[in-house]
């Protein structure tokens, strides 16, 4: 059962990742606009200077 | 004249030379229309950020404070197809934002809890059936009390705030057993741990939390989606008033700024904004909006304007009233507020419920204690025999049982073109037997229509619609729609007669019946039908009258015939006179009316149905009805009503026809069905469960299994709420 010592902390960090995930997601207002957000994924027209140089 | 638009009311200046301003903005529906909206907004120079909210149709824009007018931002919307209306985003609204991020927070914590505990447990659980040792169940039970005390502590704060408001206000709701079971299940499991038991119902406490804080979120949800779009539609109504900043210089500005003492000038077309006395100008009012009245009233020099009404007529200069009390609108709204005062008596579903539920789940608790020390129970097996019930009996489904009703309700509401304004609108419609309407601009279409158009040769009438487009008179934008004008002629006014131009040497003339020479025709028209206004158009020497009345929405005959089927009372209270209602009546087929109605004579009749015992449910649109919208159990306003009417509704419909008041009687009645049925099926999960705690069978494992399958249940029979009630069964309730 010496493995609990390792198991628990993984259990419960990777659970804390998911919320702390979650509460970042909520801060930063991604949970202001789901309708938009939805077609926001759709579009692929990012501003000129952020895209790599085409080669 | 010059006239620029002033929309520093709006604006909200934050930190670091930035300006911020939220516009709602009409017809934008989808990805293009967002991309095309936020491309073409930063694209202006000095904007820092353009963002769409497309859930809320709404634009927040930032830019360097100072560099931009934002007036601009509104005319490049319009180039880019939309209109757009700048939004005050209120405190209320902002209130509303951050309680639902809360709820969000807390179901996130809880859940995240959860999860994890029902981990350990079913290490536990499984455990105890085989080959667990009591030192490694302690570890798992101490683990989880880590976890569960203070996600708990976090999670649980909307609803122990909530039950502590209660009960100092000597009050109970929901939220009193829900603490009370919580703060029990917690402190005993730590006991139990502290003891080595078998059993910590740590898990079943959180799993509690998580389910009502699914139903708490839903609700928050809702609300706050009923109340952006009937933000967004008082936005798109907002009124604003044209007021003199100089000798000639005009100002657009929101009503909300004006002071009393200025000057403001009211085009003719365009709806007066404040109360005030005329100073120059000579016009004529149409009051239907306030008084239901269609005749218009003459103005002039020294007499009294009301906001709300329409100036029909000439150009008039409004000095706005110093002192707005004893005005009508004044009247209306002190009326309002006594009636939504009123109003506020109502008990939810939910509270009634709560108010029977908890002191009954106390004394079964009590009950089990005594029963088992009478028995021969030790005080320790009797407490926790009894705080199992207690835990068992946790309105875990009912408190999903109304709200996730609600929401698919208002779902369905929505696509059907009615716009809720607050959530317990669905039980109070459910409720209604009588149905009393208005009737300009209800039963009627907001707008006069052309009526003899079809007798009019086509050429003639398109050529009357381009001139009547040069008119801003109430009547001429009628026969231009009737027409389907679009392109103008360039015409001279004669004020107070009508519009003239040359077309192919030609001369056209559009306005009064004289103005034309049309006075015997006209004379016909008015004899035959006296609600009808007239408009006269000539074409040379030939000459031809338009009758311009108010019709009845387009589905009036059958919905009234429907309801009727349904078993509805059906009146009309209107505002106007005695034959103009009389006729109406007659032709929607509802033989009850009452014309000639103030404010307080429609309040007056409601009462008098509801001292009956009827339940009434008003549907008006005018400033007149806002006091009997909010005195009557329910009510419904156009979507073009003024918004105090608005605000005073229960629901907001759209559109030009009157099916959606059926539609929104059908919904909410089967809604309440539904919501009926999820309580039957809390309380019947509640009927099995509570001998089974009683008897002592309660484990942790029995009532997580309990919980989750009575939640998921409510939750599917919910979702019914969606799917479209076929016509007869729809009146059942």
């Amino acid at each position: 059962m010496e493995v609990l010592i390792y198991l628990v902390p993984i259990a419960l960090g990777l659970g804390l990742l998911g919320l702390g995930a979650f509460l970042w997601a909520l801060r930063t207002g991604q949970y202001e606009d789901l309708e938009g957000a939805a077609w926001r994924a759709l579009m692929d027209d990012d501003p000129p200077a952020d895209q790599g140089v085409v080669r | 004249m010059t006239q620029v638009r002033d929309l520093s009311h709006f604006v909200r200046h934050l930190d670091g030379g930035v300006a911020r301003m939220e516009l709602a903005v009409e017809g934008m529906h989808c990805g293009g229309c967002m991309r095309t909206i936020e491309n073409g907004l930063s694209a202006m120079p000095d904007i820092i950020r353009a963002r769409v909210n497309l859930t809320d149709r709404r634009v927040a824009v930032e830019w360097r404070d100072g560099k931009v007018d934002p007036a601009g931002f509104i005319d490049r919307l319009s180039q880019l197809g939309f209109r757009a209306y700048p939004f005050d985003s209120g405190k209320s609204a902002a209130d509303e934002r951050r309680e639902g991020q809360t709820l969000l927070r807390c179901l996130g914590v809880a859940a995240f809890a959860a999860m994890n505990v029902m981990l350990l447990s079913v290490a536990v659980w499984s455990g105890n059936a085989s080959d667990i040792t009591p030192e490694q169940r302690d570890f798992f039970h101490w683990l989880s009390a880590l976890i569960a005390l203070p996600a708990a502590a976090y999670a649980g704060r909307p609803f122990f705030y909530s039950a502590i408001r209660a009960v100092k206000a000597r009050r109970l709701n929901m939220d009193v057993p829900i603490t009370v079971g919580v703060l029990l299940a917690l402190g005993m499991s730590v006991v139990e741990t502290l003891n080595h038991a078998k059993h910590a119902y740590f898990d079943s406490a959180l799993m509690l939390l998580t389910f009502l804080l699914v139903g708490r979120t839903l609700e928050q949800a809702m609300r706050r989606r009923t109340r952006a779009a009937a933000g967004n539609m008082v936005a798109l109504r907002a009124e604003t008033a044209t007021k003199f900043v100089g000798p000639h210089e005009l100002c657009e500005v929101p009503v909300a700024s004006i002071q009393p003492g200025d000057l403001v000038l009211v085009r003719p077309g365009e709806r007066i904004a404040v109360d005030g006395i005329v100073a120059q100008g000579r016009s004529q009012i149409d009051q239907s909006l306030v008084t239901g009245e269609t005749t218009p009233v003459a103005a002039a020099e020294g007499s009294m304007v009301y906001a709300g009404t329409m100036n029909v007529s000439g150009t008039l200069r409004v000095r706005v009233s110093v002192a707005a009390r004893g005005t009508l609108l004044d009247e209306v709204s002190r009326m309002l507020e006594r009636a939504v005062e009123a109003r506020s008596h109502y008990v939810r579903l939910a509270d009634r419920a709560a108010r029977l539920y908890a002191p009954l789940v106390h004394a079964a608790a009590l009950a089990t204690i005594l029963g088992w020390l009478v028995f021969g129970a030790t005080w320790h097996d009797a407490i926790i025999t009894g705080i199992a019930v207690l835990i068992i009996t946790c309105p875990c489904a009912l408190g999903l049982a109304i709200p996730a009703v609600q929401v698919v309700s208002s779902g369905a509401l929505f696509r059907s073109g009615v716009l809720l304004n607050s959530g317990e609108a669905i039980e109070r419609l459910a409720g209604v037997d009588t149905i009393l309407f208005d009737k300009t601009g209800t039963l009627t279409l907001p707008e006069p229509e052309v009526v003899n158009a079809a007798q009019i040769p086509a050429d003639r009438l398109a050529l009357a619609g381009r001139l009547a487009l040069a008119s801003r008179h109430p009547l001429a934008a009628a026969l231009a729609r009737a027409a389907l004008a679009k392109a103008p002629l360039n015409a001279v006014e004669e004020p107070g007669q009508g519009v003239r131009c040359t077309h192919d040497g030609i001369e056209l003339r559009l306005g009064l019946p004289s103005f034309c020479g049309a006075d015997g025709d006209a004379q016909d028209i008015v004899d035959a039908d006296p609600e009808a206004s007239v408009i006269a158009f000539a074409y040379g020497t030939k000459h031809y009258v338009f009758a311009v009345r108010q019709k009845l929405r387009s589905d009036a005959i059958d919905v009234i015939a429907k309801l009727k089927r349904g078993g509805f009372t059906v009146e009309i209270l209107s505002g106007d006179r005695a034959s103009a209602v009389a006729h109406a009546a007659h032709a929607v087929g509802i033989d009850r009316w009452h014309a000639g109605m103030t404010p307080g004579d429609k309040i007056a009749r409601i009462a008098a149905l509801q001292a009956q015992g009827r339940n009434v449910l008003m549907v008006g649109d005018g400033l007149n009805d806002a006091p009997s919208l909010a005195a009557a159990d329910a009510s419904l306003s156009v979507a073009t009503a003024a918004h105090l009417t608005q605000a005073a509704a229960d629901a907001v419909f759209l559109g030009d026809r009157l099916a959606p008041v059926t539609a929104a009687v059908a919904i909410a009645r089967r809604a309440r069905r539904l919501m009926r049925e999820n309580l039957a099926l809390a309380i019947g999960y509640n009927a099995v469960a509570v001998p089974v705690a009683m008897l002592g069978f309660a484990s942790p494992l029995v009532a997580a299994l309990a919980m989750s399958g009575s939640s998921i249940l409510v939750t599917l029979n919910a979702l019914r709420a969606k799917r479209a009630a076929p016509e007869r069964a729809a009146w059942k309730s």
